[in-house]
Formats: C-alpha cells, sequence, structure tokens
C-alpha cells in the first residue's frame, strides 16, 4: 500500500516538472524571481552605504550610474538602491511568513472540516463564507493599528490570519473527495485515528495542492503588507518595504519621479512573477481547476 | 425566493450585533486611550474628560448604552473632533466614498464584461491573448501603484486631468480615483467572463442549439451568457468588500474627503466611537451588497433552490 501510494506520488511530482518544463512563462518568471531574490541578498553588500544612513550632501539625487547612488536617493539622502533592495527583503520575508501562517490555519481548517463532513462542516463553512464577505483588511487595519503599530510579528500574524479563507475552502473540497476514497476507508478500517489519518493519509494527497497555492498566496500578502505599510501602518521608518518606499515616492513624485518609479517597479516585478509562477505551479499540479 | 430574502434579511440584524460586539471586545482591549495622544492632560483634566464622554462606568454598562444608542441610530460624539458627532462625520464623507465605489463597480463591469467575451469569442487570438496579458497585470498592480502612476502620467505630464480633491464631485476629478479603484476589478472580471463563457460553449445545450441553426451571435448573448454570468454575479459580493478596502488607498491618493481616512485616523488615535461607526457602516454595506448578490444569483439560476 505504502509503497504504491509513494510510486503514484513519485510519478505525480515528475509529470508536474514535466508540464512547468514546457511552459516558458514560467520558467522566465523563476529565473526573473531567482534574479530578484539574489539581488536583494548580495545587493547591499555591494555598496557601503546602509540602508537608514543619511547622506546630507546627496538629498534626493536622481538615478547616477557612476556616482555614490546608482538609483538616487531619497528625501533624506538614504540611498534608494539599499532601500529597496532592504525593501524587496522585508516585504518577501513578511509575505513567506503570513503565507505560511494563513496555510497552517486554512489547511487545519478545511481539512477538519471536509473530514468530520456534517454539521461540523456546514457551520465551519458557513463562517468561512460570513469571513469572506467581510472587508478583510479592515480587520487587519483594526488589530496593526490597536495592538503595538510596526512590529513585524504582529504584522505577519494580522495579515496571516485574515488570508487563510481561500486555501480552507480549496483544502475542504479535496479532502471531502480523498475522505470517500477507498485506501482512507481502508485505513479506517484497520483503527487509524482521524488526527493520524488527517496527517499520515490526507495531508500528503494535498501536497500539491497546497505548493501551488503557497506560490499564490505570497503575492497576496505581498500586497496586503504594502498597502499597510503605505498607509502607514505597516513597516516603520526607518526600516524600508516595498510599500512605505512606494509611500515615499508618491509624495515626491512631482520634483522626483525615480523615488516613486524604482520601489514601484521591483513590487510589480515580483507580483507578476510570483503569479505567473503561481498559476503555472497551480495548473501543473491541479490540473483540474485552472479557471478562477 | 421571497421566503429566502425575507430569513437573509432577518438574520441581518444578528450578524450585525455580532459584528458589533466582536469590534467593541477589540477596540476596547487595545492598550491606551482617546485622550493619551496629545501633550499628556493632567490627571484630573483627563478623569473630567472620561467621566464627561462616560468612559468611567464599567465596560458592560458602556457596552450596552452604546448598543442601545446604535439601536436609536445615535453613534454618540466623536472623541477626537470633539464638536462633531460621529453620524455627522459619517454624513459629510459616506456620499463621497458612496460615489466613487458606485462608479467603480460600474465601471468595472461596463469594461470587463465586453472585453471578457470578446477575448473568449476570438479564443487564442493576438486579441484574447493581450487582453488576458493586460488582465494578469490589472490584477496584480495594486492601487496604491497604478494611483500614483496615473497621476504622473495625466496629471503632471499631460495636464489633461486633476491631480487630486473633490471639488463638490466634479466629474474630471471623479475619473482618475475611480479608474484607479475599478482597474484590478475589471482585469478579474474580463478573467472571470472570458473563463465561463468558454466552459458553458462547451456544454450539451449550447451544442444543440449550434445544431438547430442557430447563428454564433445568438448562441451567445441569448443561450451562452446568462449562465456564463453567475460566476460574476456571486464575485460581486467579495467586489464589494474589494472596493470598500480599496476605497481607503484611493482616497489617501487623491485627498478625497471620504469615510475611507476615518478608519484608520480614528484607530490610531482611539477615538473609540468612530471605530465603531465606521465599522458598522462598512459591515452593513458590505452585508446588504452580499444579500444583494446572493438574491440575484438565485433570481438567475433556477436551479438554486432556497430550501422554501
Amino acid at each position: 500500500m505504502a509503497t504504491e501510494a509513494q510510486g503514484i506520488s513519485g510519478a505525480f511530482w515528475q509529470q508536474a516538472a514535466r508540464r512547468l518544463r514546457h511552459n516558458p512563462r514560467a520558467l522566465i518568471a523563476s529565473a526573473l524571481l531567482i534574479l530578484v531574490v539574489l539581488l536583494a541578498i548580495v545587493g547591499p553588500h555591494l555598496t557601503a552605504v546602509r540602508y537608514d544612513a543619511l547622506d546630507w550632501n546627496a538629498l534626493a539625487v536622481p538615478p547616477q550610474w557612476d556616482g555614490a547612488h546608482w538609483l538616487g536617493t531619497a528625501r533624506l539622502g538614504r540611498d534608494l538602491f539599499v532601500r529597496t533592495m532592504v525593501g524587496v527583503r522585508i516585504s518577501l520575508l513578511i509575505g513567506v511568513l503570513a503565507s505560511a501562517v494563513s496555510l497552517i490555519i486554512g489547511v487545519i481548517w478545511g481539512m477538519v472540516a471536509g473530514y468530520s463532513g456534517g454539521r461540523t462542516d456546514e457551520l465551519m463553512m458557513r463562517a468561512v463564507d460570513v469571513l469572506y464577505s467581510l472587508p478583510y483588511l479592515f480587520v487587519v487595519i483594526i488589530l496593526t493599528t490597536l495592538f503595538s503599530r510596526g512590529s513585524l510579528v504582529v504584522l505577519f500574524v494580522a495579515i496571516g490570519a485574515v488570508g487563510w479563507l481561500t486555501i480552507a475552502r480549496i483544502v475542504r473540497g479535496q479532502t471531502l473527495i480523498l475522505a470517500r476514497s477507498e485506501f482512507v476507508e481502508a485505513a479506517r478500517a484497520i483503527g487509524v485515528a482521524p488526527a493520524a489519518m488527517l496527517w499520515r493519509h490526507i495531508v500528503p494527497n494535498l501536497s500539491g495542492t497546497i505548493v501551488a497555492y503557497a506560490t499564490l498566496a505570497i503575492p497576496q500578502m505581498m500586497l496586503f503588507e504594502s498597502f499597510l505599510s503605505f498607509l502607514g501602518l505597516g513597516v516603520q521608518e526607518p526600516l524600508p518595504s516595498l510599500g512605505n518606499l512606494i509611500n515615499d515616492g508618491a509624495r515626491e513624485m512631482q520634483s522626483a519621479a525615480w523615488m516613486l518609479l524604482v520601489p514601484a517597479g521591483f513590487l510589480l516585478l515580483l507580483l507578476l512573477c510570483l503569479s505567473v509562477v503561481g498559476d503555472a505551479l497551480r495548473d501543473a499540479l491541479d490540473p483540474r481547476d485552472s479557471t478562477a | 425566493m421571497l421566503a429566502y430574502a425575507a430569513r437573509r434579511l432577518a438574520a441581518l440584524p444578528l450578524t450585525l450585533f455580532i459584528i458589533v460586539t466582536l469590534a467593541f471586545a477589540v477596540v476596547r482591549s487595545a492598550p491606551g486611550g482617546p485622550f493619551d495622544a496629545e501633550q499628556s492632560l493632567p490627571p484630573q483634566v483627563k478623569a473630567n474628560l472620561e467621566r464627561a464622554y462616560g468612559l468611567d462606568q464599567p465596560l458592560a454598562l458602556q457596552y450596552v448604552r452604546y448598543l442601545r444608542g446604535v439601536v436609536h441610530g445615535d453613534f454618540g460624539p466623536s472623541l477626537r473632533y470633539r464638536d462633531l458627532s460621529v453620524r455627522e462625520l459619517i454624513a459629510q464623507g459616506l456620499p463621497v466614498s458612496l460615489t466613487l465605489g458606485f462608479c467603480a463597480l460600474l465601471f468595472a463591469l461596463a469594461g470587463g464584461l465586453p472585453l471578457g467575451i470578446l477575448a473568449a469569442r476570438r479564443r487564442g487570438s493576438v486579441l484574447d491573448h493581450g487582453i488576458m496579458g493586460l488582465a494578469v497585470l490589472g490584477v496584480a498592480l495594486p492601487s496604491f501603484v497604478t494611483g500614483p502612476l496615473l497621476v504622473l502620467v495625466f496629471g503632471l505630464l499631460l495636464h489633461w486631468l486633476p491631480v487630486a480633491g473633490w471639488q463638490g464631485g466634479n466629474p474630471a476629478y471623479l475619473i482618475l480615483p475611480v479608474i484607479t479603484l475599478a482597474l484590478p476589478l475589471l482585469a478579474y472580471i474580463a478573467r472571470l467572463v472570458r473563463g465561463s463563457l468558454l466552459e458553458v460553449l462547451q456544454s450539451d445545450y449550447i451544442r444543440a442549439a449550434r445544431a438547430r441553426g442557430l447563428g454564433s451571435g445568438r448562441v451567445i448573448w441569448r443561450h451562452a451568457l446568462p449562465a456564463a454570468l453567475l460566476p460574476v454575479v456571486s464575485y460581486l459580493g467579495p467586489a464589494t468588500a474589494f472596493v470598500v478596502t480599496g476605497s481607503l488607498v484611493v482616497e489617501t491618493v487623491f485627498a478625497l474627503p471620504g469615510t475611507g481616512r476615518y478608519l484608520v485616523d480614528a484607530a490610531i488615535n482611539r477615538d473609540y466611537t468612530l471605530v465603531m461607526g465606521m465599522v458598522i457602516v462598512y459591515g452593513l454595506i458590505t452585508l446588504l451588497c452580499n444579500l444583494a448578490a446572493d438574491l440575484t444569483y438565485g433570481w438567475l439560476d433556477p436551479r438554486i433552490a432556497h430550501g422554501d
């Protein structure tokens, strides 16, 4: 039984990898993504300037390829290249951590609902429906402003805690099908306890879906983060994030458009690449549903 | 159908009550108070202020009082804008926000539906790929990026449209904010319509209609489209929530005097009554829009039995 399942799942991942290799858009997007991430990791070390250092001799200078500040500086003379790179790091980090939080909640919620079925299922999914229809960013706004504004931990927990609804729905749907399948029936017959059943038999079969939606969740969460930082509720100066850099840039755009264009460009690049890769992964791992 | 509508309407106050209660608990359990922000007041003055607003009473009593006020349409005085009541503040800003949101929804539908239908009818063509490529971009572009960029191009470089402000609802001032708010929705609706129309076009009854010799235009408009629009209708609920949140950014970018900024500022300032008022108003708007979307869905799709 176990070896057979492993054989099937091995073939499953191989097949998915083959589908991905035949998707040029996804390959380009992943290459770009890796490039940006490497740049964000290495970039700040290429110049001696720190992300919060003030350069009073170079206030709001435009990009200059041979000068000290490649992409120019912000209002207080902070180097825009270093700030943007550190901003990419922080935004990505929050995106990944918040996605992890929302995946953990969503997978458990969806799995328990789908596996229990009946009234429990109905109640749990009804709650998801109600939450789904509320402007949940309002909840995040209220949570982050009321409880220690600017704390990164509060930020990603709050974002993650409201972003789990979609994944819960999808996992519940899959679990519903899995729970009726023969191998689960067999496991139940030999007396496997519910918790062990979910962990040993359901989760492995959900892994494809989970990986695909994790990739799609990251840009979503990054968007929330920059949204909050743009409103001044997320990452606080002098720590940069793409959101608060864009906010700063938008204020100065009349005289210094580069302050807006540089961080906005990086945010767009990241969001686009991540959603293209995520879409491709979903198509590769979960061929049934590709319309949504 | 009518019974279903009545039942949903009857559930509305209960949902709202739960929202109000949760919001009250969260807002009041936050550290700090409304009179901490300014230069620190002498303790006696602060105590007097708190007594004047009833904040020295036990929390349970305040809660009951607040609920009683809300039932009578009284949201209390704002703790920050001392001369104004929460109701006056909302009455000032809400028309702006509603106009913005309503125009954005209309624009998203007016743009997204035709584009999606066009892409589906020319499936695989350059046009289809072009529209869908733009749609991916539109969904990924956050409004706090498109807003400033649109201002930069159309306001500062080309001088075609005003940069910011409201001017009593002058349409010229409305164009850029509405486009900014509607763009992601428009893109999403276009994708949704294309996907569902293509799916419907493969179903048996469409093949039967074609077999009867109906023209492709008639098949699409009379037979396929009504079914293909169902996902769009059910998306209108989440879309409302999106517009409500998105208006926050758009109102900030374009300096519009709407209610969006109230929530953020009020939460920062611990203006308890204004936060609660905003939660109630926005909660009610989204609940009503969801209800409307669900009812329309049931009306369009006779397969949905509402268990009457």
